[in-house]
């Protein structure tokens, strides 16, 4: 009688830390999703080895296109996250950083011909070119952010204003198509390999900032600053440096998701390319129940965060949402999560549960 | 030193932007710069000959066309156009315009460039003051431009708009060059079914919805799978943009629904359709199993065409200079352009029948 009651309690408080996980909503959210669409068509979930147009063994399905399209939201996800947890402010740059990161990338490539027949450098070349490009251009907003104390939205709206633009002026306004195959490997597949590339690269960065958060006190530094500034200046960190610093790291996961994204197409459309994907990462990020005004971060929800939102997009597209309908649902099913996964609202949840427990007990 | 280090990291950041923002501004700034006070006898030749060739209302006034050349005034023009890295068309479209409206041609031009409405109005007030010639106008949105559009008229500026159109009176502007979108799409259904296909299941790639290219392409489509029984079997938009394409097409292959039609309403969404179909081993192209289209004749989208991995381009002309040039120099004539509203020559490539010169030609 006593033992199984005790069983009872435990279980009910492995519930209850389960629910209280911040990785909880976003895994609910998309546990939902899955089942939703197991109910309206079991095929959803089919995966299918196949052939491309070159031969090479390829997987095909829902689940694949998920994986493989949320890729960049999950590595920028993680960029964002510091940001968030540092600065308690949100970068918007990071599309227009992109066409940046892309261009550059093109730009060395390409060299002055906007067609060559040979790359004119070795891709990594080009890659690592933009990376500190990209990283500089994170600095740029960090150091605005850190050491002029301007707003984080208002310090990356210059970047978000002009950065498009200079990503078309570092190309001269042309666009380069790069006819090497080797490039399309980092967006689509490598020969002989069926998932898509752009999955190991996603869990190669997941990979990394879990050890980087392991090992290094980067998590602790961030959190403290997010926190309180000026009780972590006292503790002898130095807060501007730190919150530079995550801008920067989201300067780097710029330059990856840059590189995969112009892969994929093989060229580059200044205009379009990654459009609007920043209110995506900021959305993957308080989806995961991370607070937007900084502080304590949970890296494994904001990616989980960002797969759910991918796995609503393709859903839509599924369900073939007519088009001009389409954000409205997507705003619906945002909204909803948002709100659940607010502090505020869990904090209201768990004090009414608190006080349904009491009120048991006194009965 | 730390500090030291980042704060001349941010000074060279900022200088690093100021000559990025620099770049697309300068060609604005160094063509507004007063060079309206030189002399170039060289217009004199074809303010001449250009009205001759052209239509009888001007041909009647050719002789009064030397006038102005004759005195070696330069026309001024101020050219409000959007951001000219808003889409290939746009970048072809503004080198188009830089390369008619030059000094050689008895041109000063300005140039003001907006994406957002009330900026350009403020760029158009701008040139009414400065007192141009003629105002030629890329309008951002359709809506508000009465009010400027009657100042100009008050101070005897000529306004001609190109590319789009606004809602305001027909008697505020000289004349309005644009392309028909509604015919774009028509000649490209109209080429889609004299394929003579045994069933049309079609995937229909929108661009930003509401945009004119996006209804009068759209509208075509709309109306044939009305009338000729064809099947939609999805119709999304992709915003113009070529992984969301590609996102769309790879959900209705994922769904295994069969199609034989990708109709994508510009060149990128077809080509992300295309690395789709390539992932799935879809054939496409001529005499393949799905027939590929786009619009706007982008040159790596012509070559595609001549590789015979497309089927199909619809042209969106973005050179518009030419007919401008023809109007101004019937107005400075003294005639009125014989239509109001111009509709450019628009074509359609077909991959069976495309050359390299058209590819050379064509292509933006």
């Amino acid at each position: 009688m006593g033992k199984s009651e005790t069983a009872k309690a435990n279980n009910s408080n492995f519930l209850m830390k389960l629910v209280k996980n911040q990785c909880f909503i976003p895994l609910a959210a998309l546990l939902l999703l899955a089942v939703i669409n197991l109910l309206a068509d079991p095929g959803f979930f089919k995966i299918t080895l196949g052939y491309n147009a070159a031969g090479n063994p390829v997987l095909s399905g829902f689940l694949i296109t998920i994986l493989d399209s949320g890729s960049e939201l999950a590595i920028l996800a993680i960029g964002m996250t510091l940001v968030t947890a540092a600065s308690g402010g949100q970068d918007i740059s990071v599309g227009a950083a992109i066409a940046i990161a892309g261009s550059v990338i093109l730009r060395v490539l390409c060299g002055t011909n906007s067609r060559p027949e040979t790359l004119q450098a070795p891709i990594i070349v080009a890659f690592l070119v933009s990376c500190v490009v990209a990283m500089l251009f994170g600095a740029f907003n960090g150091v605005l952010v850190a050491y002029f104390k301007i707003q984080p939205m208002i310090a990356t709206l210059i970047l978000y204003t002009a950065g498009r633009s200079i990503a078309a002026w570092i190309n001269n306004n042309e666009l380069p198509v790069i006819s090497e195959p080797k490039f399309t490997y980092f967006g689509e597949f490598i020969p002989g390999i069926p998932v898509p590339t752009p999955v190991f690269i996603a869990l190669a960065c997941m990979i990394i900032i879990g050890v980087v958060l392991k090992v290094t006190n980067l998590r602790l530094y961030t959190q403290a600053v997010g926190i309180n500034q000026s009780s972590s200046r006292l503790n002898g960190l130095n807060p501007a440096l730190i919150k530079v610093l995550a801008f920067v790291i989201l300067g780097l996961c710029v330059a990856v998701v840059g590189l995969i994204k112009v892969s994929r197409i093989s060229t580059i459309n200044y205009s379009v390319i990654a459009k609007d994907i920043e209110m995506d990462a900021i959305l993957a990020v308080a989806l995961g129940g991370n607070a937007l005004s900084g502080g304590k971060f949970n890296m494994a929800a904001s990616i989980i965060g960002a797969y759910v939102i991918q796995f609503l997009t393709t859903t839509l597209y599924k369900f073939q949402v007519q088009s001009d309908a389409l954000p409205a649902y997507k705003a619906v099913v945002v909204i909803v999560l948002v709100v659940v996964s607010a502090p505020t609202v869990r904090e209201y949840f768990s004090s009414l549960t608190k006080k349904m427990k009491l009120s048991k007990e006194v009965a | 030193m730390k500090k030291k280090l980042a704060v001349l990291l941010a000074g060279s950041m900022v200088v690093a932007s100021l000559v990025g923002c620099g770049g697309s501004e300068a060609p604005a700034e160094e063509a507004a710069a007063p060079a309206a006070t030189e002399e170039a006898p060289e217009a004199e030749e074809p303010a001449a000959e250009e009205p001759a060739a052209e239509e009888p209302a001007a041909e009647e006034e050719a002789p009064e066309a030397e006038a102005p050349a004759a005195s070696g005034e330069l026309i001024t023009v101020g050219i409000i156009n959007n951001d000219p890295n808003e889409s290939g068309y746009r970048t072809a479209n503004d080198k188009d315009l830089k390369a008619t409206f030059t000094e050689e041609n008895g041109y000063s031009a300005s140039f003001a460039y907006s994406n957002k409405n009330d900026e350009q109005i403020a760029a158009a007030q701008k040139f009414i003051q400065d007192g141009v010639d003629y105002l030629l106008l890329s309008a951002a949105d359709t809506a508000g431009w009465d009010s400027v559009l009657t100042d100009a008229q008050d101070a005897g500026i000529d306004v001609i708009l190109f590319d789009r159109v606004i809602d305001a009176d027909e008697s505020l502007y000289a004349a309005s060059i644009v392309s028909d979108m509604d015919k774009e799409g028509e000649t490209a259904v109209n080429w889609l079914r004299d394929q003579g296909l045994s069933e049309y299941n079609i995937i229909h790639l929108q661009g930003v919805m509401g945009t004119a290219a996006q209804q009068g392409r759209s509208g075509a489509l709309d109306a044939a799978v009305e009338s000729d029984g064809w099947k939609l079997v999805t119709q999304q938009t992709a915003e113009w943009n070529a992984e969301k394409a590609q996102q769309i097409v790879q959900s209705v292959i994922d769904s295994g629904e069969s199609f034989n039609v990708i109709y994508a309403e510009n060149d990128d969404m077809a080509k992300g359709a295309v690395a789709a179909l390539d992932k799935a081993n879809i054939s496409h192209g001529v005499g393949k199993d799905v027939i590929v289209m786009g619009f706007d004749c982008n040159k790596w989208a012509l070559e595609e065409l001549l590789a015979q991995n497309w089927n199909y381009d619809g042209q969106c002309n973005p050179f518009q200079s030419s007919y401008i040039d023809d109007v101004i120099k019937t107005l400075q004539s003294g005639g009125t352009p014989a239509e109001k509203t111009i509709i450019m020559d628009e074509k359609g490539f077909d991959a069976t029948t495309i050359t390299q010169e058209d590819v050379d030609n064509y292509g933006i």
